[in-house]
């Protein structure tokens, strides 16, 4: 199973539209908290539709519709998407109203958009498509899950253009939440100074990342995506040393053919050593890079690392500001990313250059 | 690769009984579970009918036989319950003897709890036992917890399509199992009542105050209910030498695109799901034996799916009932749910009464089965799940 990504759609607290962008400039934060850069929705959306539209389903509708549009697809033949929390600021909005004015004078919108499906379903509704609908709703798998459910559809010839995308929001209420379980530091960080840290806790963040899978190469294309796994709660690192195996055997590839690794580390020293343990076990000949001091933490990230991947296999060149330790490869043939929530929803994602 | 998926494990829970036992109790005497809410505190309580399942938590926590000191949602604890009694009725002893998975669906998660302690949560102040549920909000955290119990860990995923989430959940299983990367799955949905999906239902005015009356003309709104379902699929390879209840012959998941609640005039969406579901089991429309109906009760799903499955059947239409008059509709558990008691027909060759009918719809050409019909064979029963946001979704299941 496999797919060329044709397009791609990122919304994203970095300069994202383009690549060039994306490399001249990286945008800082100190909160702990990294939120998108939000485009200009006029251009994508009817501005009566898009004032109803929860922030969440207005990124996911112009992520997608970029990367539509970039693959100069005008209905995919599948619309599926992975969201770990889904319409979170519906949710909160319904939620609260419905516990202070104690179930009284509510009202459905909020009610209506909080429902996972609500992107999936604005963008069918926007493309008019009855084409197979998908939302994945798994925590750090939901991205993944997505992504799996498109390339088996593909391989049926079932589908030939697939959108999917994986988003989550950050809200403050959300951000004041997760930190009351130790998720976010303790101490105000800058988040291009993650790693020196060397604390618990990592710092939050958002995104909507869309890409065009497909059945064929086109001029666009940007890259291949040749497989994935998922480890649910793996007891110890031979595990997930095997599922690594298992992906780039099938694949015949062998470790020193994997040029680039981009490894989902988050700072937080309480999840972050089976990243290094990785780097020096099985990839110490790889160039190594990292990606969530550029968008924070949250379920779906795996999006923020494929619309990496994708660039950099196209460009072949990888951004200064992701670099953990470069081995200087005059080609970048071969992508891994390996991601982790908290270390309970485990992801590993191989792509190759056309 | 497995070309044919087989079934070989039910369980469920809902308002008319806590195992398949209970269920087919229930059904025989046509006792509905529809009634007033008691473990749910809520302003509307006297006002609303629903589908609740009549124990407490901590009696659904002997039931599930959980000892281990976690935090189970009530949501998590429904589908243990149902996810253990298809293991159970798989005759699975060793999970890990194949590659197993488990494809869950939710829609609301651990709201019943969030719900409760919300602004607590958010007080810097508060400090409690509300704080273990934080995570709980999550639509992954019933399924982990249902994994967990189980052993499964080779595969998870959990999809949240509104009330066609688990019918989706079962497609999802049935295409791994079919694409090698599992040879077992335990497939179906979870959902508990919350304050939050009453008074959003509330809002939208589509709540009947009484029984709800699915393809009545006096039809006035849908009951909530609450529940699981699970079946297990296995593969060619796993099912050697077991005793089969089904196959899954054929699914197809479309969208209506009309509009984000409503569903379309014509059935479009309800329509392409099951006229592709028929395509891919190779059957004839004739073939069906029995329709189980999404079947709500809302004004505009039962006229639109009617007015589907007249485009499709013409005027050969096989017997249809709703079976949401003795459960409720349990959102994303309603797929799970109602793919188990499809499978139930097959076995014990019978059609469920549609409770409370009364009056044909003067738009639609057929009535629903009004009485418990067991005078011939049923061989095949394409199952029906529409949601919100236009999802829909239809199952074929076949006797062995």
């Amino acid at each position: 199973m496999q797919a060329f990504i044709n397009g791609v759609g990122l919304i994203s607290p970095q300069h994202t539209s383009n690549f060039h962008d994306f490399i001249s400039e990286t945008v800082t934060s100190e909160n702990n908290l990294l939120k998108c850069i939000e485009p200009s929705y006029s251009e994508y959306l009817n501005p009566i539709m898009s004032r109803r539209m929860g922030r969440i389903v207005k990124m996911g509708m112009v992520a997608a519709l970029q990367s539509l549009n970039d693959a100069n697809i005008k209905i995919p033949d599948a619309i599926i998407t992975g969201t770990a929390l889904g319409c979170l600021g519906d949710t909160e909005k319904f939620l609260t109203a419905l516990i202070t004015d104690n179930e009284l004078y509510l009202t459905p919108i909020p009610f209506i958009q909080s429902i996972q499906n609500t992107v999936s379903a604005q963008i069918a509704l926007h493309l008019k498509c009855t084409n197979h609908n998908f939302t994945h709703s798994h925590k750090g798998f939901s991205f993944e899950s997505a992504a799996l459910d498109a390339l088996m559809l593909l391989d049926d010839g079932e589908a030939n253009d697939v959108l999917i995308g994986g988003l989550d929001e950050m809200t403050n209420n959300n951000f004041l939440l997760f930190n009351r379980i130790n998720r976010w530091k303790k101490e105000f960080v800058f988040n291009t100074d993650l790693l020196k840290a060397k604390t618990e806790g990592t710092i939050a963040g958002e995104g909507a990342a869309f890409f065009v899978f497909s059945n064929d190469e086109i001029e666009n294309s940007y890259a291949i995506v040749k497989g994935l796994r998922i480890l649910y709660k793996p007891e110890n690192d031979s595990i997930v040393f095997g599922k690594i195996q298992e992906l780039l055997n099938e694949n015949n590839l062998t470790y020193n053919e994997i040029d680039l690794v981009i490894y989902g580390i988050n700072g937080d020293i309480r999840f972050d050593q089976i990243h290094f343990t990785l780097k020096e076990s099985l990839f110490p000949n790889s160039t190594s890079a990292y990606f969530k001091h550029l968008c924070g933490e949250y379920q779906t990230s795996s999006g923020v690392a494929m619309w990496l991947a994708a660039m950099i296999l196209k460009n072949q060149l990888i951004p200064n500001s992701i670099i953990l330790e470069n081995k200087n490869h005059k080609s970048i043939t071969n992508i891994l990313i390996y991601n982790n929530y908290e270390l309970e929803n485990q992801t590993v994602i191989l792509m190759s250059k056309i | 690769m497995s070309k044919k998926i087989y079934v070989t494990g039910l369980g469920m829970i809902s308002a008319i009984g806590i195992n398949i036992e209970e269920t087919l109790q229930s059904v025989t005497q046509l006792k509905s579970g529809i009634g007033k809410l008691n473990y749910i505190e809520s302003r509307h309580k006297e006002r609303v009918s629903v589908g609740e399942v009549k124990f407490s938590n901590i009696d659904l926590k002997n039931i599930a036989s959980l000892s281990y000191p976690i935090r189970f949602t009530r949501t998590a604890l429904l589908g243990i319950i149902a996810a253990k009694e298809a293991i159970r009725s798989a005759n699975i002893t060793d999970i890990n003897s194949f590659k197993t998975g488990i494809i869950s669906a939710t829609s609301v998660g651990g709201m019943a709890v969030a719900e409760n302690h919300y602004l607590d949560s958010l007080n810097i102040e508060k400090k409690g036992d509300f704080l273990n549920y934080i995570n709980t909000l999550d639509c992954s955290d019933s399924t982990e917890r249902i994994a967990d119990s189980l052993g499964i860990k080779e595969f998870l995923s959990t999809i949240s399509t509104a009330c066609s989430s688990s019918a989706n959940a079962i497609m999802l299983g049935a295409r791994l199992i079919k694409h090698g990367i599992l040879e077992r799955v335990v497939v179906g949905g979870t959902d508990s009542l919350s304050r939050f999906t009453i008074n959003g239902f509330l809002t939208l005015k589509i709540l009947d105050e009484t029984q709800c009356r699915p393809f009545d003309a006096t039809r006035n709104g849908l009951n909530l209910g609450e529940g699981a379902g699970f079946i297990v699929l296995e593969s060619e390879k796993a099912v050697k030498g077991k005793m089969i209840l089904a196959q899954l012959t054929g699914y197809a998941n479309s969208n209506d695109a009309y509009h984000q609640t409503s569903s379309s005039p014509n059935g479009e969406g309800a329509f392409i799901a099951m006229k592709k579901s028929l395509e891919m089991s190779g059957l004839r429309i004739s073939s069906i034996d029995y329709i189980n109906a999404h079947g709500t009760g809302t004004k505009l799903n039962d006229l639109s799916e009617g007015i589907a499955i007249e485009r499709l059947f013409g005027n050969a239409i096989p017997p249809i009932s709703s079976t949401k008059s003795f459960t409720g509709h349990t959102l994303a558990a309603a797929g799970g749910i109602e793919a188990v008691l499809s499978i139930l027909a097959i076995q014990n060759n019978f059609i469920y009464p549609n409770l409370f009918f009364e009056n044909a719809m003067p738009e639609l050409h057929f009535k629903p089965e009004t009485q418990l019909v067991n005078t011939k064979e049923i061989n095949h029963v394409l199952s029906n799940s529409f949601g919100f946001g236009g999802n829909t979704s239809s199952l074929i299941f076949s006797r062995n």
